[in-house]
């Protein structure tokens, strides 16, 4: 790796934590713009709550004295102070909780769809044209178009409702089926999608020709040649596939009653506990940062050709 | 010939034949056969070629004018609970009916001879004719659309146009600030304005001006795609300014003493428009989908109002029973962003020149 290359990790390095930092900040005081700010207004704050909160963050201090203290709690101790509304706990235990759950949906999803995602992209362009080709494209158009919440309702619908194949709820290993099927499907489309035209565009080079030319067997210009070049633009979707699934999940673990970081948003924001909203938020947005940064810096590192800015 | 003319630049030997009048039949060589073709002309030509995005577009203009014209003539209103009127008790019969079944009064109606509209989709828990709240919310999504994506086409085509046009510091300052809005998780930062925003005194800011009967929901929506969805437009048009205000016409314009302002109207963005449109018109989709989740988390517009999204939300309570409740917004909605997306694609395929190879 060169000089030139690490400057640009560097510099990514630096946006990634300025980006996080500004959600930090944004976060803070935007929901200090809520009306009694963010750890008072409500009546239903238990006065333990209440005094914890008050002595750890000084909330008759100035507003930047208590940001102050807030940004410094988190980058010092990882700490997000307690919940408002789940009495003893804290943010974080509460974010650790759901993040087992919800991270094994996640992994299991986002693998999934590369897998699959790839096989299908390629199938798709080794047969372009033909009624297959045709097939895998029109289900992932669709796949493409509809929100991950229909996408969720409908096969909860079909199968845990009418057909009874699994549970509606999503505690189990069984229950856990539709849930990653629903967060799977988009980006498996995506994927699809993408796998196909950058394989399309490989299998077009003169590289291919010649190899073909030489008596090369289609398998090894497939595997040989072919592959690794056309998953380069797989990887920059690492992140966003990301995000789609860290957003998608909200929703999904809502459907399916599954109790994960995202179900605990979801309730803490209906709830308005705050505290909860702010930790939740800043941490799923330093998460996405984080995969986002690896995604671009993997991409930078696996093809050697692109020249970086 | 030519290279006699070279020898003597300033000869005085004239072709007289050049000078006479053409005949008829020379005449006819200049005649124009076709009349040429403007380049909006162009594309629309290319575009109704592509049947899957005329198809498309066709099912975008029904769904839109039945949703302009349906409430115009139906009976029933989209917040008018059938079962409750003045001065009686509320009267069960009317909740949840299901499609072309008719509550305990109009059934005696009927018995009676008179006509009685059907109720399509029948009933929601609240005795409300279904049917017209599908088209209610349809019409919400559309104009949620429509109106972010104009929002996003403004605030991005100024941005981007003065940061591409002035380039220097002030494109450095503003497209770090692109950059750090950009790598911000736009669906957190969407959740958590929408969330603040509804808590605000928005609503009551707005009291008494025409914005009160959009909703204070829709106005925080707006406000997020105006806060966060501009930079990828922004991002696009100063890509193209860049690249366009080094083309040689662009140095004959500001040669001959045309103003910044003139050289962007009149130049620069007429050149980038096909990428405008194209992504203006890719942008609706995406921020009715963005509409209709916020709407399924609770965070959209006020009730009674329906959109998609919370229609398909609150089917979910009474999902085992009247399933239909929830196909009928979720078919709608993928219909309308598939046939959005698709015909987005078409208007790429169409309109943008460097595209067709």
């Amino acid at each position: 790796m060169n000089t030139k290359n690490l400057l640009y990790i560097l510099k990514r390095i630096g946006l990634a934590v300025l980006t996080v930092w500004v959600v930090i900040t944004v976060t803070f005081f935007v929901m200090h713009a809520v009306p009694g700010g963010p750890f008072l207004g409500e009546k239903a704050i238990s006065p333990e709550a209440q005094a914890a909160l008050e002595a750890k963050y000084g909330l008759d201090k100035p507003l930047f004295e208590q940001y102050v203290t807030y940004l410094g709690d988190i980058i010092t101790k990882f700490d997000f102070g307690p919940s408002v509304k789940q009495r003893g706990r804290d943010v974080v235990t509460i974010i650790t909780d759901g993040m087992a759950t919800s991270a094994k949906l996640g992994v299991i999803a986002a693998f999934g769809a590369l897998v699959i995602g790839i096989v299908l992209g390629s199938i798709a362009a080794l047969r372009r044209n033909r009624l297959i080709d045709r097939v895998i494209m029109v289900i992932t158009t669709a796949f493409v178009s509809m929100p991950s919440f229909i996408m969720g309702t409908l096969l909860l619908l079909l199968f845990s409702l009418r057909l009874q194949w699994f549970p509606a709820n999503g505690e189990t290993w069984q229950g856990l089926v539709l849930p990653v099927i629903t967060l799977s499907l988009y980006p498996m489309s995506y994927i699809t999608r993408l796998t196909r035209s950058s394989m399309l565009d490989v299998l077009g080079q003169d590289y291919i020709r010649t190899a073909r030319a030489k008596g090369v067997s289609r398998g090894r210009i497939i595997f040989g040649h072919a592959m690794k070049n056309s998953l380069i633009p797989v990887i920059t979707y690492f992140g966003p596939m990301l995000a789609y699934i860290v957003t998608g999940s909200l929703v999904v673990e809502q459907i399916f009653a599954v109790s994960g970081v995202g179900r605990a948003f979801v309730k803490s924001i209906t709830g308005r506990d705050y505290p909860l909203i702010m930790g939740t938020t800043i941490i799923l947005a330093a998460l996405i940062v984080i995969m986002n940064l690896i995604g671009d810096i993997m991409y930078k590192i696996v093809d050697p050709r692109i020249n970086l800015e | 010939m030519k290279t006699e003319m070279k020898k003597n630049p300033f000869t005085m030997h004239i072709d007289v034949d050049s000078f006479l009048p053409a005949s008829a039949e020379e005449k006819e060589y200049m005649v124009q056969m076709r009349p040429s073709t403007t380049f909006f002309r162009d594309g629309v030509k290319r575009l109704l070629r592509n049947k899957v995005a005329t198809v498309s577009f066709i099912v975008i203009v029904v769904i839109a004018l039945s949703s302009l014209l349906i409430p115009l003539f139906w009976p029933y209103a989209y917040d008018r609970q059938l079962g409750v009127a003045l001065g009686k008790p509320v009267d069960d019969s009317y909740n949840n009916l299901a499609p072309f079944e008719y509550g305990a009064t109009e059934r005696a109606r009927i018995e009676a001879g008179e006509f009685v509209f059907p109720h399509l989709f029948g009933t929601d828990s609240a005795g409300r004719d279904y049917f017209i709240r599908i088209v209610y919310g349809t019409r919400i999504s559309l104009v949620v659309g429509f109106f972010a994506s104009i929002i996003v086409l403004i605030i991005g085509l100024l941005v981007g146009s003065l940061a591409g046009y002035f380039g220097g510091k002030v494109d450095l300052i503003t497209m770090r600030i692109v950059d750090i809005i950009y790598s911000l998780p736009d669906m957190l930062m969407v959740i958590l304005l929408a969330a603040v925003l509804k808590q605000t005194k928005l609503a009551e800011m707005i009291e008494g001006t025409f914005l009160e009967r959009v909703g204070s929901n829709i106005i925080s929506l707006f406000i997020v795609f105006a806060l966060l969805y501009w930079v990828s437009m922004a991002r696009l048009i100063r890509g193209q300014i860049l690249s366009l205000r080094e083309q040689e016409y662009v140095l004959a314009a500001r040669s001959t003493g045309a103003k910044g302002s003139w050289i962007i109207r009149k130049h620069l963005i007429p050149n980038c428009i096909s990428v405008i449109i194209i992504s203006t018109a890719l942008q609706i989709p995406s921020a009715i989908f963005t509409e209709s989740y916020l709407s399924f988390l609770g965070l959209g517009i006020n009730a009674p109002m329906p959109s998609l999204g919370s229609l398909a939300s609150d089917a979910l309570n009474g999902i085992n029973t009247y399933g239909y409740r929830l196909a009928i917004p979720a078919v709608v909605i993928s219909l309308i962003v598939l046939s959005l997306n698709l015909f987005g694609d078409g208007l790429r395929d169409a309109f943008d020149p460097k595209l067709n190879g």
